[in-house]
């Protein structure tokens, strides 16, 4: 009969913890969405921020936040993808396919704080880039390779034996089947792993501190010429993005209005980011079935 | 693969071959780089991917080790001084003092208390997902942990600097800034990582275990307290571990909640400082070369040793859980 008890009292408690986690989430979420929603506008979104004034928007953050991620996935893809394939269908079990495991692990596993020190150490201050797009690129390649790796290794893992057995079967060389066979197999998998990796370089911010910079040059949008200082291609000027703007406005700036800036950010940051969840999930099972033919 | 090869070791040992049949197997050696579907320009892109991989993991551990050491090295300071000295004032130009003590210290009571406030949570969440109702489990609580993962650390930190430091200071905690809020934050941050791995551990304990323990005429708590929690151990230590070594390095989040202030805080409500809050907080504005600035590139080292002897403690648990 105790036991009995006791097994119902533990059931209710760990159900309290379940129903706790998404009580946290749906709190988190509403709250951010309620706190910000309503500053969000057309005029918050395509006005520049302003460093003295009421009323300044988040346009260059905006797209700086944007330009990153696309020139850090540009580097990104093709280097995890090469890393997860190599793990995956060259690597022979011995030691150097051990170190570059554990390296992966390390790189998996470093804060993105040390990450960023890093890109400042190396590609800020060494290669003179400067607080830049590229410094912060490069440095958020680091922090998301990993990631990529991981997903392409799972992904290629998860394809059935027989479709490569059968490649080979045919007299198809190695190279010729992973490009053809493996890869597209393989494909809805890691499509869905670097849709989510893209919300978490969309997000971060501690890596970009010291890479990519506090500040942001007034954008020109009319001057679409990479060399111009303040065209907004310039890979070379230093970008302050989203989330780092969330930052500093809570930190060092001196406007007025920076909890309703800092709260209309957050609500539209977070809205892209479960924007990428939400289709990357969404849109990983449409392939999924279109590939089995099944729709 | 065989076509190519036969291409390239061929030449010498086939003398009695016509001079137009030599150019075109050369022009075939020259192709095997340049054509489309060529085995070895895939394999050669494939290798450089791996490569680039050892080479960021060794260079960034290099550089930054060499750069930590610069403070030691160049400007005399003791690292067991810096270690655990509490005067940390290396921005004083006539007696700058480098002890680096509080922030240790605050880093690590981040740590252990954010990890002391979510396990519990995490692990319930966990036991639920996998033992009490598996549907909804996978059809309600994944989405929730993904969304929860996905949410920025900034966001974090602006919700613990609009919402949980107001009511803090609201109930007679001083200003609010401080270890509390701090942990509240960062447990909340990490709650989604442990739950998922610690998840899909429970979910990868064998039906056989459980069926045994059942057939014994055991209730669920019994055979959860018994026969599931010690054998999936291991795992959902790994799981904490790697909570606690994201919890270590965070830095935004924290920075916006503890106040900075580097003396070891006499409550919970005192403001604190971690390492990576004061890293943040100084690294821009110190000139490059001066101590002020290699102290701070030794907490950075601190940092980077710490997240390697979490590697480490993963590791072990991890070869633990393959030999159950």
């Amino acid at each position: 009969m105790k036991s009995q008890i006791t097994n119902r009292m533990a059931t209710v408690l760990i159900s309290v913890c379940a129903g706790l986690m998404a009580l946290i989430m749906i709190a988190l979420v509403g709250y951010i969405f309620y706190q910000g929603l309503g500053h969000v506008t057309w005029h918050f979104l395509t006005t520049v921020a302003s460093t003295f004034q009421v009323g300044g928007g988040i346009k260059d953050q905006l797209w700086n936040s944007f330009y990153l991620l696309i020139v850090t996935m540009i580097f990104t893809t093709p280097l995890g993808i090469a890393g997860g394939i190599y793990l995956s269908e060259y690597a022979k079990p011995n030691r150097v396919t051990g170190f570059i495991r554990s390296c992966v692990e390390v790189l998996a596993s470093l804060p993105s704080i040390v990450v960023g020190l890093f890109g400042m150490l190396v590609f800020v201050n060494t290669f003179h880039w400067g607080y830049s797009i590229l410094s912060g690129a490069v440095a958020l390649t680091i922090f998301n390779l990993p990631v990529i790796v991981r997903v392409t290794e799972d992904a290629l893992r998860s394809v059935p034996v027989a479709l490569k057995e059968a490649s080979f079967g045919l007299g198809v060389g190695q190279w010729y089947t992973i490009k053809n066979v493996l890869l597209p197999a393989a494909f809805p998998g890691i499509l869905t792993g670097i849709i989510l990796s893209a919300g978490r370089v969309f997000g971060e911010s501690a890596a970009l501190l010291f890479t990519a910079g506090l500040t942001s040059p007034d954008l020109d949008f009319k001057n679409w010429s990479p060399f111009a200082f303040d065209s907004p291609l310039n890979p070379l000027r230093s970008a302050e993005t989203l989330s780092v703007h969330i930052y500093s406005v809570n930190t060092v700036a001196i406007v007025k209005d920076a909890p309703q800036v800092a709260a209309a950010s957050a609500a539209v940051l977070a809205l892209f980011v479960l924007i990428f969840n939400l289709s990357a999930r969404g849109l990983g099972a449409w392939i999924q079935k279109r590939m089995s033919g099944k729709s | 693969m065989t076509l190519n090869k036969g291409s390239l070791f061929s030449m010498s040992d086939e003398p009695a071959v016509s001079t137009q049949d030599r150019l075109r197997k050369r022009r075939q050696n020259i192709n095997v780089l340049f054509r489309r579907d060529s085995e070895l320009r895939g394999k050669l892109a494939i290798y450089f991917g791996a490569i680039l991989i050892i080479l960021a993991t060794v260079s960034l551990t290099l550089f930054l080790v060499w750069q930590g050491l610069r403070l030691f090295l160049f400007d005399g300071v003791n690292p067991l001084h810096f270690i655990f000295s509490n005067d940390w004032n290396p921005g004083d130009s006539a007696h700058p003092t480098y002890g680096a003590f509080p922030m240790i210290f605050g880093s690590f009571a981040i740590t252990f208390l954010s990890a002391l406030i979510a396990t519990p949570i995490s692990i319930g969440t966990a036991l639920f997902m996998s033992e009490i109702s598996r549907k909804w489990g996978n059809k309600a609580l994944r989405p929730v942990i993904e969304i929860l993962v996905g949410i920025p650390s900034v966001v974090y930190g602006l919700i613990g600097l609009t919402l949980i430091i107001p009511f803090i200071a609201h109930h007679g905690g001083g200003i609010g800034y401080g270890l509390l809020p701090g942990m509240i934050v960062v447990g909340l941050m990490i709650m989604p990582t442990i739950t998922s791995i610690a998840a899909d551990a429970l979910q990868s304990i064998p039906q056989e275990l459980k069926s045994a323990s059942y057939a014994l005429g055991a209730t669920r708590w019994q055979t959860i307290y018994k026969v599931i929690i010690p054998a999936a151990l291991p795992s959902l230590l790994t799981a904490v571990v790697l909570g606690m070594a994201r919890a270590f390095g965070e830095a935004l989040a924290v920075q916006m909640v503890i106040g900075n202030v580097t003396d070891i805080p006499h409550s919970m409500v005192n403001p604190a400082a971690t390492l990576t809050t004061i890293i943040t907080l100084h690294m821009g504005n110190t000139t490059s070369g001066s101590a002020f600035n290699h102290a701070l590139w030794s907490l950075g080292l601190i940092l980077l040793i710490m997240s390697y002897i979490f590697i480490l403690i993963i590791r072990y648990l991890s070869r633990r859980s393959k030999v159950l």
